[in-house]
Order: structure tokens, then C-alpha cells, then sequence
């Protein structure tokens, strides 16, 4: 007879342990309840303080009894620590459901088929609608993808396949660019291009400061997953024979292929939703406009900027609508990085 | 019989190709634009913005008058223009900002790092680094409308309790729009910069350090106090930089909920502050053209602040990176 040996886990949680940690939490629970009840503290804000600070002191004394100070500490800091994390997750949670619940109320089929050509923001919700947002936030992205992706891809392959004399300098600077303010990209442009040269409102003028934003996300992030291609695939190319252009044409480049686009992408999500530029140079239209280089172009944060100014009850509506779409737009384009990112990370 | 013709020996070389000079050469081009283009912001900033400056002086920063009056024709009479209350309330604001979140950061980095089990950490990671995704308008809206009550209530909880300390005393209870509001607001919004900058340079402790704290007996805290605070030290503090680097050029978010005063004021509970980046907004509708050189100038000062706390930020993060193996 051979008997197995059953492994222990003496460092897991009995049942008992299980039991009073329950209990401390429903008493500290309860007893948060009394003293808002009691006491003249009132509100979410007491309740919730008292519930933190009964809970902490008591698992903490608790510990200490049974362990000593050491163990108290630790105990302490874990209840810190958790609220750290609660208190970071709360605000996400409540600006999902705010935009939710105010936002869903205001999709309604015709806002994807109208522009606000016709309307006005105070209008009723029947009138009007966000189709020249969409399509001018549309054309903003895809301008400034076209300009954006290669100056950044290329940043990124000078720094990790060049690796030239300037790569410290240059390397050093995309990350001070990521910390440009939108507000001053919107300015230069201003500056440099709308003043002396076209002298008016465009969509492209727009385009352009996205591309200024755009560059820095899409270079780290490339310059990261191309530092992930292996050598060995380099070394491979050039002793085939290849040249430094064939190698990186042929063999980086695809390989890197989904985290290029998972670059691309938190750099359109980055600037979908970039407001302050858009208001100093599109000039903001109610039309659909498809011409991108003449004319007033509307977009999402400019559509929401002016709803939410105009004030009135389906004004607001109107803006909370607008949120809602950039934020799906947002959380699409996350999601879908994401997915392309892991699935690298799979194979 | 033919005669056979040796082939001529192919040229060895170490010279690049055609191909290759091209391609180094369009991909040095790429890298240098980015360059060029943080030239050019300075540049043309500067060079619109320079009248301006050379008739304020030094007074552009130290004054805080904002005023242009022109007469009928449209030509200026009379312009006064002084930065220093917009950049007293962009750093107030950019530091109540970071005061918040800095320990909120470190507390969630070292929870998700440390206590955190493998699913939870995974969600938590993606939602953080969502919330980074956000767009400012969506905070400046959501601040303003849901945000801003529960706020305005804190802060009369601290005027009343706290109201002994100079940054929270103010003469005239006015609460809505402080530059603690914006400040919570800039909280919420740099609080996942600092948390992923602060969870990579934590799970850069050195792990074998790490179990050695273990084996000898140390607790979870007492582990992350010998191991991982002195490691990420610095680190951290390079996250804080960075967000308050972008809580100092932030926009919309700050101009939705910020009352613009032109006067300096230190009380960070009291309803009027100001912010470089949302005066360019404000004042950009109707400025005339005299006005936008300035608002230029205003501009430039912002770039060249915020550049330099990046820059800061970066050299502290990436040293610390090094440091740790």
C-alpha cells in the first residue's frame, strides 16, 4: 500500500480565518451605519470614511493580537492599498455610467442620418444630428493617419535599426513632444500655417495638429515592439544575402506587422477625442463637409464643446450623446488594440 | 576547343548599396522631422510672439493685467498683458493635481504589482489604461456636471476644519470653480499616467531581493518598504513630473470647471484661479490681432514650461530604469 502525500497549504486562508475576516467587514459595516445615524457626521462621504477606518483598525488589531506589530503594519497597508486601487477605479465607473445614462437618451436613429445644418442645438432631440461630426472626425483621423504613421514609424525604425548619432537626441525629444499640449500644437499651427499661408478654417488645419500629437505615440510605441523583434531575424536576413532595406522591408516589418497597427491605433485613440486644437482651427461647421482643405469641418469634440455651452436641458442631452459615440469610438479602438497586442504576445 | 573566359571576381565591398543609402536616408529624415517639428513650434511661437514680448518685458510674466483696449478704426490704444496669475493658477492647480494623485497612484501601482490576484490585475491594467485614452472633454463635462457638488462639499469640509492652515483660509465663502476643483478634476485625469509609470518601475524590483525579504521573514509591507520603495524611489517621483507636466497643459478639462480671475491667488479653495492653456481659449474667440501675438507668446511660455518638466521627468524615470539591475 502506497499512501500519497496530500499537499498542505498552511499559508491559505482556513475556513475560520474566512469567518472572522467576514465578520470584522459586516461589523465595521454595521457599525459605520450607527455612527452616521448617531453621530451629526452625515452623507456618502461619512459613511463611507467610517466604514474604512473601523475596518482598517480593526483587522490591524486583530493581526497585532494574534501576530504582533509586524503583522499589524501589514494589515494596515493592505487596507490602504485596496483603497488606493478602489478610489483610482471609482471615477472610470462613474463617468461610464454617467455617459451611459445620460447619453442613451439622446441616440436616436435620425442623429446618424442628419447634420445640424437645419437645427440648432436647442432644438428638440428629433431635429438635427451628429452625422457631420462623425464623418468630420472621420476625415480629421484619416488625415492624420496618412501623415502621422509614416514620420512615426520611421522615428522608430531610425531608433532601433539605424541607431544613427542622433538617436539619443532624437529619442529623447519624441518623449519630451508626447508632453506637448494639445493647446500649443493648435497654436503653431496657427502660427506657422493658417495665419501666413491659407488664412482660413479648414479641416486639414486641423488634421495637422492631430498629426503633431499623433507622431510621438505611434513612434514609442513602435520603437517597443520593434525593440521586441529578435536579432537573430536580422542577422538572418542580412546572411541571406539581404540588404539592410530588404531585410527591414521584408522581414522586421512583418513581423512586427500587429504591433505596428496596435500603434497606429492608441494613436487614433489618443487624438479622437482632442479638443482644443480642433476648436482654434476647424472653425466647426454644421455641414456634412466632405472637402477637407476648404471650408468649416465639424467634428465630435467640436459638436459636444457646443452643445454643452449652449445649456439648455436637450442642448446637454445633445452633448452627452456626442460623449457616448467618441467614448464607443474610444473604447473600440482600445479594445481592438488590445486584442491585436495579446495575440502577438500569444504566438 | 573554346577557350574558357575566367568570370570576372565580383567586387568585394563594405559599401552600402543604392538601395541602402535610400533607405537610411528617407528613415534619417523621419527621425529628424520629429526633431525639426519641436523646433518649429518654438520657432514660430517665438517669432509671432516676439513684438509682444519685447514691449511687456519681463512684466509679461510678472504682471497679471490682461487688457487691450482699440478705438473705432480697430487699431490698439492701449494693451497690457501679464502672465503671472494664469501661471501661479496653472502650477496651483498642476501641484493640487498631483498632491492628490500621487498617493493614490502608489497605492493602486503597489496593489496591483503586489496584492493584486493574476485576473484582477489584468482587468484593472486595461481599465487604467483606458481611462488614459479618455478624451479631456469627457472629464471637463463630467467634472463640471457630476463631479463639482461633491467636490464644492469637500471643500467647505476643509475650510471649516482646516481653515487654519494659510492655502485653505479665504475671505469671501465662494467654492464653485476653485482651483480645487480643477485640481481634483487634473487629479482624476493624470492618476493612470503615474499609476503605469509607477507599476513598471515597480516590477522592476529586483525579484531576487524581493525573495530574500521573504526568507527572511518579512511581511508583505515590510518587504515592499525594503525593497521596492527604495528602488522605485526616484521613479516615482518622475511619474509625479510627468503628470504634472500634463496637468499643466491641460485644456478643456481645466476650462470647463475653472473660474479665470486675473489676479494672483494662493487660495486654492476660493472660486477664482486661472490656467495659461484655457486663457489661450478664452480669449481666442474675440481677440484681435495684436491679442493673438500675445496669446502666442502665452503660448510659448506654456511650451518651454511644460518642456522642461518632461524633460526632467524622462532623465529621472530613465535612471532609475538603469539603476535597478
Amino acid at each position: 500500500m502506497s499512501t500519497t502525500v496530500v499537499p498542505t497549504k498552511p499559508w491559505k486562508a482556513s475556513k475560520k480565518d474566512r469567518l472572522v475576516d467576514l465578520s470584522i467587514f459586516l461589523a465595521s459595516l454595521l457599525s459605520s451605519y450607527v455612527i452616521v445615524a448617531v453621530t451629526p457626521m452625515k452623507g456618502k462621504l461619512a459613511l463611507f470614511a467610517a466604514f474604512f477606518f473601523l475596518y482598517m483598525g480593526l483587522t490591524a488589531s486583530l493581526k497585532g493580537i494574534q501576530r504582533g506589530s509586524a503583522a499589524a503594519k501589514d494589515a494596515l497597508v493592505n487596507s490602504v492599498v485596496a483603497i488606493g486601487a478602489i478610489v483610482t477605479v471609482m471615477p472610470i465607473a462613474s463617468i461610464l455610467f454617467t455617459v451611459l445614462q445620460k447619453g442613451l437618451p439622446g441616440i436616436k436613429l435620425n442623429i446618424f442620418t442628419n447634420d445640424m445644418s437645419m437645427a440648432t442645438p436647442t432644438d428638440p432631440l428629433t431635429n438635427g444630428g451628429l452625422l457631420h461630426a462623425i464623418t468630420g472626425t472621420l476625415t480629421l483621423v484619416a488625415i492624420a493617419l496618412v501623415l502621422s504613421v509614416p514620420i512615426g514609424i520611421l522615428t522608430a525604425l531610425y531608433l532601433t535599426e539605424i541607431k544613427g548619432r542622433l538617436m539619443g537626441p532624437i529619442r529623447f525629444l519624441v518623449q519630451a513632444m508626447s508632453g506637448v499640449p494639445s493647446i500649443v500644437a493648435g497654436l503653431f499651427i496657427l502660427s506657422a500655417i493658417l495665419y501666413p499661408i491659407t488664412k482660413s478654417y479648414s479641416g486639414f488645419m486641423g488634421a495637422l495638429a492631430l498629426t503633431i500629437l499623433m507622431i510621438p505615440t505611434i513612434a514609442r510605441t513602435s520603437e517597443e515592439v520593434l525593440n521586441l523583434i529578435p536579432n537573430d531575424l536580422r542577422e538572418a536576413g542580412v546572411a541571406l544575402g539581404g540588404t539592410q532595406w530588404r531585410t527591414v522591408a521584408m522581414i522586421v516589418l512583418p513581423a512586427a506587422k500587429s504591433g505596428l497597427i496596435t500603434a497606429v491605433i492608441l494613436g487614433v485613440a489618443r487624438i479622437a477625442g482632442e479638443t482644443a486644437p480642433i476648436l482654434l482651427l476647424t472653425g466647426g461647421g454644421d455641414k456634412v463637409n466632405p472637402n477637407a482643405f476648404s471650408g468649416p469641418m465639424g467634428s465630435l469634440p467640436y459638436y459636444i464643446w457646443k452643445s454643452f455651452n449652449a445649456g439648455s436641458p436637450e442642448a446637454l442631452t445633445r452633448a452627452w450623446a456626442g460623449l457616448l459615440v467618441l467614448v464607443g469610438l474610444v473604447l473600440i479602438l482600445f479594445t481592438s488594440a488590445r486584442y491585436l497586442g495579446s495575440r502577438k504576445g500569444a504566438k | 576547343m573554346t577557350t574558357l573566359v575566367p568570370p570576372t571576381p565580383r567586387e568585394l565591398t563594405t559599401e552600402p548599396r543604392r538601395s541602402d543609402k535610400i533607405f537610411r536616408a528617407v528613415v534619417t529624415a523621419g527621425g529628424i522631422s520629429s526633431l525639426a517639428i519641436l523646433g518649429l513650434i518654438a520657432i514660430f511661437l517665438g517669432y509671432r510672439g516676439f513684438e509682444v514680448l519685447r514691449q511687456e518685458g519681463i512684466g509679461f510674466i510678472t504682471n497679471s493685467e490682461w487688457s487691450i483696449s482699440t478705438d473705432d478704426a480697430g487699431n490698439v490704444v492701449e494693451s497690457q498683458f501679464g502672465l503671472a496669475a494664469m501661471l501661479v493658477g496653472t502650477i496651483l492647480c498642476a501641484l493640487v493635481a498631483v498632491v492628490i494623485a500621487l498617493p493614490i497612484s502608489v497605492f493602486s501601482a503597489l496593489f496591483l504589482n503586489f496584492y493584486a490576484p493574476g485576473w484582477l490585475k489584468k482587468f484593472l491594467v486595461a481599465i487604467i489604461d483606458m481611462m488614459a485614452a479618455f478624451p479631456s472633454i469627457l472629464f471637463g463635462i463630467w467634472g463640471f456636471l457630476v463631479l463639482m457638488p461633491s467636490v464644492e462639499y469637500w471643500a467647505k469640509l476643509l475650510h471649516r476644519y482646516l481653515g487654519w492652515i494659510p492655502v485653505f483660509d479665504m475671505q469671501v465663502p465662494v467654492f464653485t470653480r476653485s482651483p480645487f476643483v480643477a485640481g481634483v478634476v487634473l487629479a482624476i485625469m493624470i492618476i493612470p499616467i503615474i499609476t503605469s509609470v509607477s507599476r513598471e518601475v515597480f516590477s522592476q524590483a529586483p525579484l531576487d531581493r524581493i525573495q530574500a525579504a521573504y526568507a527572511l521573514g518579512a511581511t508583505r509591507w515590510a518587504m515592499i518598504k525594503a525593497v521596492v520603495i527604495p528602488h522605485g524611489r526616484s521613479g516615482v517621483i518622475g511619474g509625479a513630473m510627468l503628470g504634472l507636466g500634463r496637468a499643466m497643459g491641460e485644456t478643456v478639462a481645466v476650462f470647463t470647471v475653472l473660474n479665470i480671475v486675473f489676479q494672483i491667488n494662493w487660495h486654492v479653495l476660493l472660486g477664482a484661479g486661472g490656467n495659461v492653456a484655457s486663457l489661450i481659449i478664452l480669449k481666442f474667440g474675440d481677440a484681435s490681432p495684436y491679442e493673438i501675438k500675445a496669446l502666442m507668446a502665452a503660448g510659448l511660455v506654456l511650451f518651454l514650461l511644460t518642456l522642461v518638466v518632461n524633460a526632467i521627468a524622462n532623465v529621472i524615470v530613465k535612471r532609475t530604469g538603469k539603476s535597478g539591475r
